[in-house]
């Protein structure tokens, strides 16, 4: 495992094309392009403002720089650098923008979500998609860019507007049965949307893609429901996580729930296996092998540590939500799934310094990561089943089925790493601190304990 | 008996009879006042010492007699020997008296067994009455117990009435509390709805004031128009490109459905065809035991399972006709539980059946286990061995890195490494020196070239402009020139001349040369 060296960025706007060929930074109002294989700067442009929000055109050609103060959007191209194009909004402001998945359309959303500007690149005719629902998330596009579904809020009531993303016309629009419809998601086979409801209510519900109520699904009334939805890439399963700490999985052929998923605090009588990091301080090496302290470059400020399997039963500790408040700190708030479909990870909110992992094909726990911190992010990585995560220390987590490592990050004045991103073949992690980047490349896989 | 009979009831009568002598003997005979302590037979003797005297002697006979008669004693009287005389015939009198003791002895007789009944009688009473008084105070115990149940009852009672009561308030108040979330709710929903009325209102009012404003317009710049991603051209919006959008969702949602029909249906031929595997595999351990045990049914079962494989077997062909699918299905899975039921059953029995049959088995088991425990020590011992194969490397290795820090062998190595260091470092600066030298002598040899460049440069174009002066002379009729022209031409053949020889002309040039650059 090499590590570059360290790169400024702001706002942890760091993103690898899709092509996988070149990685664009924002430092405060300039925009850095490199090829990630030598981390040369290849092009570098500069932006009327900070830059708020950033992304790669789907055919890694442009680049997009959202300036929300401003109500500014510039776009760059990388074959042309003289091409310029900025698209002002004026002042119905702006809140977020995107890329269509042609890459010649951008998205603006105005200030209190009036409406969504369609602007093209190609014709520079704009198109309006009035009242555009305010949620977290209110626009998904599928998987194969074809449609884009959008989530309108009119007279009290929710509407999903499916639109063909080619020439942007209307091709369903159907009213919902939510209450407050919360989010949508195309599945990833681009078959079916599933929209959800508010906290307040637990319900998803399943449409076809001709706008067909396929399918309604309510674990329990009254008590704080959805709070993350996510599809397993073959399409097969719906995870929803909730706030009553469970997990439950829904399967694509009858849309019932095959399984649920429960993040008890003491872990007893299962077949996994529990994760915990141990802090190794630098001095009481152990007697076998000088010779791996050194090369790992042990410092006195830099602790390391391993993870220890611990025997069951095991207490995980819990932090236990103000009840008063909105929004509390406990449920399941974040699901992720491997790219085979065979792991799914998640975190509890009230477990914040646990990761778990279960297996779909026996239904069961595969193994508990535990960190001494809180956990910030984790991803899985494109290809094979590795699990990356990170806990806001200078250390990188990594599990997979064999085993568990983890690894300095080897630079000085400790660099934290408070996020991070598999680069598109599974080679490298970008690992983003507050005001710093630091390219990781895996040469073998990582596999003892 | 019968005369014991009488006597007693004579005796009763005369009892009774004596009492009513006792009450009728003061009116008859006014001096027996005693008479009444009859009963009180044993201390009446000084009675009948008073009762007769001399002179009442024929009183006192008759009296006697009469007793006599009464006691039905008729026939012995007592008479007197003479009238007048005082001696008594003594035969009457000792019959009198033998009979009088006879009586007495049997009253006495009867007296020791009434008393002897009367003993037993009142033992038995005091008996009865103990128990009695124990059956009483068991009775008053119970009847305590009792009431103390009902007590206790009652309080149970009363405790689930309370406890139904505390039930039945929760409910209410559950009840409540729904009716008050569902209120609260609707009424949540309905300020909500209102407030985001109004929000809709502020909205179009914002948005109308943005719009009219137009203080800063709303424009994209672009260099140059980019194409269309996929390169076509845009196609106008027409009806056939929405029915053909339509066509396409369609298309596609078809296409998701019919993969899924396919996997669908491939998995079911799949489970279908284990299935089968399966009964056919049952049916095959099955068949060569039951024909000892169960003889007719067994065989009959056995046709029917093949008759039932073999239509199943032409049912499988046919599984594209939905009919026979599950008409198939259901036969298949109804074989395969009672194939299933057959074996439990067998294997039950087995189990119940003896060591010898369980030993077979186990035989079959042991001997693979045995190998599995041999390959399992195998690769034990192997592990071990790697173990202290591993341990004796890391040992080495560490006494490798451990020696190098010993002082004298240290010293040594390191005096070693060093002088080696330094002659691999003469020889490098030997090298060094060579090299410099010989950077030194070619930079100077380029110098002097440079130099001697110059030089020849000035004198060519010193030459080329007398040349061109010479022919410009030339055309001119100016005759003075033409030794200045000469004397050039002179001057170029020098040089020229330098120009061609390597000889000491060049070198001396060049010393005089450096020494004016230095």
């Amino acid at each position: 495992m090499n590590f570059s060296e360290v790169f400024k960025q702001t706002n942890q706007l760091c993103k690898v094309s899709p092509d996988g060929k070149y990685l664009a930074t924002c430092v405060q109002y300039r925009l850095v392009v490199r090829d990630v294989s030598t981390l040369q700067i290849l092009q570098l442009y500069t932006c009327l403002d900070q830059v708020s929000h950033m992304e790669w055109s789907s055919d890694s050609l442009f680049i997009l720089c959202a300036m929300y103060n401003r109500g500014l959007v510039q776009v760059w191209s990388l074959e042309q650098p003289d091409w310029h194009c900025k698209i002002d909004e004026g002042s119905i402001g702006l809140v977020s923008s995107r890329w269509s998945p042609d890459g010649r359309h951008i998205l603006n959303t105005t200030e209190f979500h009036l409406r969504v500007t369609v602007w093209s690149l190609c014709t520079k005719a704009v198109s309006y998609i009035k009242y555009p629902k305010a949620c977290q998330k209110g626009i998904d596009f599928s998987r194969d860019g074809r449609y884009m579904a959008l989530a309108e809020r009119r007279d009290c009531k929710d509407y999903v507007c499916v639109f063909v993303c080619d020439d942007w016309h209307l091709l369903r629009h159907f009213e919902t049965e939510t209450q407050d419809l919360a989010g949508l998601e195309w599945s990833p086979n681009g078959c079916v949307l599933a929209v959800w409801d508010s906290c307040l209510e637990y319900k998803v519900l399943l449409y076809s893609l001709d706008g067909r109520l396929l399918s309604t699904y309510s674990a329990y009334e009254w008590s704080l429901g959805v709070k993350s939805v996510s599809w397993s890439p073959s399409s097969q399963f719906l995870a929803i996580g909730s706030y009553d700490e469970k997990v439950r999985i829904l399967n694509h052929i009858t849309w019932k729930k095959i399984t649920q998923f429960e993040h008890p605090a003491i872990i007893d009588n299962t077949k996994a296996t529990v994760y915990k990091e141990a802090e190794k301080r630098p001095g009481v090496g152990s007697d076998e092998m000088p010779l791996h302290n050194i090369t790992m470059g042990a410092t006195l400020f830099n602790t390391q540590s391993k993870y220890e399997i611990c025997p069951l039963p095991v207490q995980i500790p819990v932090v236990k939500p103000d009840p008063d408040r909105a929004s509390p700190k406990i449920g399941i708030s974040v699901l992720a799934f491997s790219s085979d479909s065979r792991y799914l990870a998640t975190k509890n909110d009230n477990m914040a310094t646990a990761v778990w992992v279960w297996d779909m094909q026996k239904m069961s726990l595969e193994a508990v990561l535990e960190q001494t911190s809180a956990v910030r992010c984790f991803q899985w990585d494109p290809l094979r089943p590795r699990l990356a995560l990170c806990a806001g220390n200078t250390k990188l987590y990594l599990w997979s089925p064999g085993g568990c490592v983890s690894v300095q990050v080897p630079t000085e004045g400790g660099f934290q790493v408070q996020s991070l991103n598999w680069h598109c073949s599974g080679d490298s992690l970008i690992l983003l601190g507050k005001e710093q980047l630091c390219l990781c490349y895996m040469d073998t896989d990582q596999e003892d304990k | 008996m019968g005369e014991w009979w009488t006597t007693e009831t004579s005796m009763e009568n005369y009892e009774i009879s004596s009492i009513s002598h006792v009450t009728m003997s003061p009116s008859r005979r006014n001096n027996l006042v005693s008479m009444y302590s009859f009963p009180l037979s044993k201390s009446s003797y000084s009675v009948i010492s008073a009762f007769c005297t001399e002179d009442n002697i024929p009183q006192c006979i008759s009296y006697i007699n009469q007793e006599l008669a009464s006691l039905g004693l008729s026939s012995t009287c007592i008479e007197a020997i003479s009238p007048g005389d005082t001696g008594l015939s003594t035969v009457p009198a000792l019959n009198a008296m033998y009979e009088l003791l006879q009586i007495h002895r049997r009253s006495m007789c009867n007296l020791e067994e009434l008393e002897r009944e009367q003993l037993r009688k009142s033992s038995t009473l005091e008996h009865i009455q103990m128990s009695n008084t124990r059956l009483k105070d068991q009775l008053e115990l119970s009847i305590r117990e009792k009431s103390g149940l009902h007590e206790t009852e009652r309080q149970l009672q009363l405790k689930i009435k309370t406890l139904q009561s505390c039930l039945k308030t929760e409910k209410d108040e559950v009840q409540k509390l729904q009716s008050v979330i569902a209120s609260r709710a609707s009424q949540y929903s309905h300020d909500a709805k209102r407030k985001e009325r109004e929000a809709v209102k502020l909205k179009e009012r914002l948005s109308q004031l943005l719009i009219d404003r137009k203080d800063k317009k709303l424009a994209i710049d672009v260099l140059n128009c980019l194409g269309r991603a996929d390169g076509k051209r845009r196609h106008w919006k027409t009806t056939k490109a929405t029915s053909s959008h339509e066509d396409e969702m369609y298309k596609s949602l078809l296409s998701d459905y019919e993969a899924s029909q396919r996997s669908l249906m491939l998995e079911n031929a799949e489970l279908k065809k284990v299935l089968q595997q399966m009964k056919k595999e049952m049916m095959h351990i099955l068949s060569p035991r039951q024909p000892s045990t169960r003889g007719a049914t067994a065989d009959d079962s056995q046709e029917q399972a093949d008759l039932d494989g073999e239509a199943k077997g032409g049912d499988a062909s046919r599984e594209s006709l939905d009919q026979y699918c599950e008409h198939a299905r259901e036969q298949l899975t109804n074989s395969i539980r009672q194939q299933w039921r057959k074996l439990r059953n067998h294997v039950e029995r087995l189990d119940s059946q003896g060591t010898s049959q369980n030993q077979l088995e186990s035989n079959k088991e042991v001997i693979p286990r045995e190998t599995h425990e041999d390959e399992m020590e195998r690769m034990r011992c192997e592990v071990q061995q790697c173990r202290e194969f591993i341990h004796a490397q890391q040992q080495l290795l560490q006494q490798q890195l451990n020696t190098s820090f010993d002082d004298e062998t240290a010293a040594l190595l390191n005096d070693c490494y060093t002088l080696e260091e330094k002659e691999r470092l003469k020889e490098e600066w030997r090298l060094f020196e060579e090299q410099k030298r010989n950077f030194e002598r070619e930079r100077k040899n380029f110098t002097e070239a440079a130099i001697r460049l110059g030089r020849e440069k000035k004198a060519f174009e010193e030459d080329r402009a007398s040349w061109l002066k010479n022919q410009f002379l030339n055309m001119t009729p100016f005759t003075h020139r033409r030794r200045y022209s000469s004397s050039d031409g002179q001057s170029a053949l020098s040089i020229s001349k330098s120009v061609a020889s390597n000889g000491l002309n060049l070198t001396k040039i060049t010393a005089s040369l450096r020494v004016e650059y230095l």
